[in-house]
């Protein structure tokens, strides 16, 4: 048994965490003790995090938000007060950064891109797809960390909504610590100056599923020609998220947060619809952990067919809305 | 006006197996590293420090730095025909299998000593422009550790870059647990900056600049060259296995006739994923 510290670098403004959120925190129950630590203030920690399993969620003095490096001092202190062996994140950038520096303040161990985290014996070992999903490796802390915290992002949909449910007892009021952390002026050794915010722009959040937590994806590529209609319409039949290829995002169809792919997000749901899409290397290195994919094209030879669970050749423009139909029969 | 002080821009270029073909595993568990190109997503923090280059007064310079084995000297010589001024290959034996700790560790020694050895002077400003991610690595984890252990500002996934005066302006999208948001920020150096593929559109050498690339200083270090003592250069992890997936295998494939919207469908149901 070990003690778990969960690491939020901010919370959901609506209050309640996402089904990848939950996870992490099922993650950490599976390890020992669950504590978590977030940037947020203490009163939206409190309201998120309100889970019979978590003993202490510590905070800041107030919010400390990314890039403020004030959130990696708020880490290190967090990491000392709980005695964690081992810290958790989502595998997002800004998590993802704080956890690098965290590492070398630390001089232990950081795995991104986790999947499972499990204890063997005496050690926490992760298992982590690599080289676009073509390869599994596990990894633990090497004899020249041994001792230290091992730092974990881990993606989310790798732990199934039954087992995260019955993890996890909602209702019940988190024990909210403050600790000292100077926000704003990035103690360690953050150089000289500031950082400074000249402009933020929320970015807009879809009434969907989020992309990389979304049980079932409908992606589109150049062959929707500018109209991802008949995909939403498919999107709302399925409660699907909409992803897109580098080719729809780069023409301007759809926004760049819904890029899948090597540099867009890695998503691994149940159902993948791929349509008019030719399905190059870089799209594939971030779908094709997928458990069902389904691929729409015009083009017999495209590679996408290669990965297929299921491909019609076919113009997708008649193969959808067909689909919409269908779906819409059956459900009376 | 004051005359702007000169700045030292050093980009980190991995040299990794080639994506587009197979890629594997050793029997050691460490990825085959016999054949490689420079990372195609190292090109965008190159392209961006040479239109910095270009756009700047005060005088810059551009030097790539590579760790890597033997054969990441093809990466080095690659960013000197797209356009770097000089190039740095750190190699040595005690760096095989190096984690994003061993490899920012080692990154910070060769950033000080080709600083160490810059023939700009000395009020001089440094910046570090990495790649989002590496493609075989893909941790985009070693820009925040090279930070950190410089000391130096942190700014990464940034799609806009200018330098002005010393100052830098990026704008960069802010993905974090809770939200996320555009942000435009400005810093001041030292800073390590990782660049997107959103940020701009990498130039590719002409003859010209492969000739006049065969001129530029291509430096080979080993870690006593840059100060280093192998252990601080230690992986923290321990990789137990590295197992290949089977690869996907075509299911089934149909020709729409008219019906295919509807024998997906059926498909679905089958599988139970409706
Ligand atoms: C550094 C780098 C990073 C990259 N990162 C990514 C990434 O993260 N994600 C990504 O997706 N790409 C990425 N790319 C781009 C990638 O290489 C491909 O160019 C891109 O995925 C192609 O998008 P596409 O399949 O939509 O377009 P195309 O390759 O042009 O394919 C369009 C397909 O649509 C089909 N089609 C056309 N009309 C119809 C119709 N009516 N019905 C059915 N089918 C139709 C065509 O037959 C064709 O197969 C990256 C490239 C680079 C160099
Ligand atoms: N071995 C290396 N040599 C030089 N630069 C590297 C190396 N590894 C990583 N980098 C730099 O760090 C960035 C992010 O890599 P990574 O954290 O491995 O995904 C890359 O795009 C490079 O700019």
């Amino acid at each position: 048994m070990t003690t778990a510290l969960v690491f939020f670098d901010s919370l959901p403004a609506d209050g309640s965490l996402s089904a990848g959120q939950k996870e992490l925190l099922a993650a950490a129950r599976g390890l020992g003790e669950v504590t978590v630590v977030t940037g947020a203030s203490g009163e939206a920690a409190a309201q998120a995090l309100d889970f019979a399993e978590i003993s202490t969620v510590y905070t800041g003095d107030g919010e400390i938000a990314a890039p403020d490096a004030a959130l990696v001092d708020l880490l290190e202190t967090a990491v000392q007060e709980s005695g964690a062996g081992v810290v958790l994140g989502s595998d997002v950038s800004e998590t993802t950064d704080a956890l690098a520096r965290l590492a070398v303040r630390l001089d232990t161990g950081l795995i991104t891109g986790g999947i499972a985290v499990e204890t063997s014996g005496e050690q926490v070992v992760v298992t982590k797809p690599v080289l676009a999903g073509t390869y599994t490796t596990t990894a633990s802390l090497a004899d020249a960390a041994a001792g230290r915290p091992l730092l974990v992002t881990l993606r989310p949909n790798s732990i199934d909504a039954e087992q995260v449910a019955a993890a996890l007892s909602p209702g019940a009021e988190p024990e909210v610590t403050g600790l000292p952390v100077n926000a704003g002026l990035g103690g360690g050794a953050a150089a000289e100056g500031q950082i400074e915010i000249l402009e933020r722009t929320e970015l807009e959040k879809s009434e969907r599923p989020s992309l990389t937590e979304a049980r079932v994806v409908v992606a589109g590529g150049r062959g929707v020609e500018g109209d991802f209609g008949p995909l939403e319409e498919l999107a709302d039949e399925l409660g699907a998220a909409i992803g897109a290829s580098r080719a729809a995002t780069d023409a301007g169809w759809i926004d760049h947060a819904a890029q899948v792919g090597q540099t867009g997000v890695t998503v691994s749901p149940q159902l993948y619809v791929s349509a008019g899409i030719s399905g190059a290397v870089q799209q594939r290195s971030g779908m094709q952990t997928s458990q069902t994919i389904v691929a729409i094209n015009k083009d017999e030879d495209a590679p996408v067919f290669e990965i297929a669970d299921f491909g019609v050749v076919g113009d997708l423009f008649e193969v959808i809305p067909q689909m919409v139909e269908e779906i819409r029969r059956r459900k009376g | 006006m004051p005359h702007a002080a000169a700045v030292h821009i050093i980009v980190p270029v991995k040299w990794v197996p080639d994506a587009q073909l197979e890629r594997r595993f050793t029997e050691q568990r460490r990825i085959d590293r016999s054949e490689g190109i420079l990372g195609e997503l190292d090109e965008y923090p190159l392209e961006a420090a040479l239109q910095i280059k270009e756009a700047a007064e005060a005088e810059v310079r551009v030097s790539a730095l590579t760790i890597g084995p033997d054969g990441a000297s093809t990466a080095a010589k690659k960013a000197l025909q797209i356009g770097a001024d000089d190039a740095f290959h750190l190699s040595d034996e005690a760096l095989t299998g190096a984690d994003v700790s061993a490899t920012s560790a080692a990154l910070k020694a060769a950033v000080e000593q080709i600083l160490a050895g810059s023939e700009l002077d000395g009020d001089a400003q440094t910046l570090v422009l990495t790649g989002m991610s590496s493609e075989d690595g893909e941790s985009g984890a070693v820009p925040a550790q090279l930070a950190e252990r410089l000391g130096a500002h942190l700014i990464t996934q940034v799609t806009e870059l200018s330098l002005e005066e010393g100052r830098l302006t990026a704008t960069r999208v802010s993905t974090g647990s809770g939200h996320s948001e555009q942000q435009k920020l400005a810093a001041p150096l030292p800073a390590v900056v990782s660049v997107t593929d959103q940020a701009n559109d990498p130039r590719y050498p002409n003859f010209k600049a492969i000739m006049a690339a065969k001129k530029k200083p291509l430096t080979t270090w080993q870690l006593s060259d840059v100060a280093l003592e192998p252990a601080a250069a230690e992986a923290k992890l321990q990789v137990h296995s590295a197992e290949a997936r089977p690869p996907r295998t075509a299911g089934e494939i149909i020709t729409d006739e008219g019906d295919a919207g509807v024998k997906i469908v059926e498909f679905l149901a089958k599988e139970r994923v409706l």
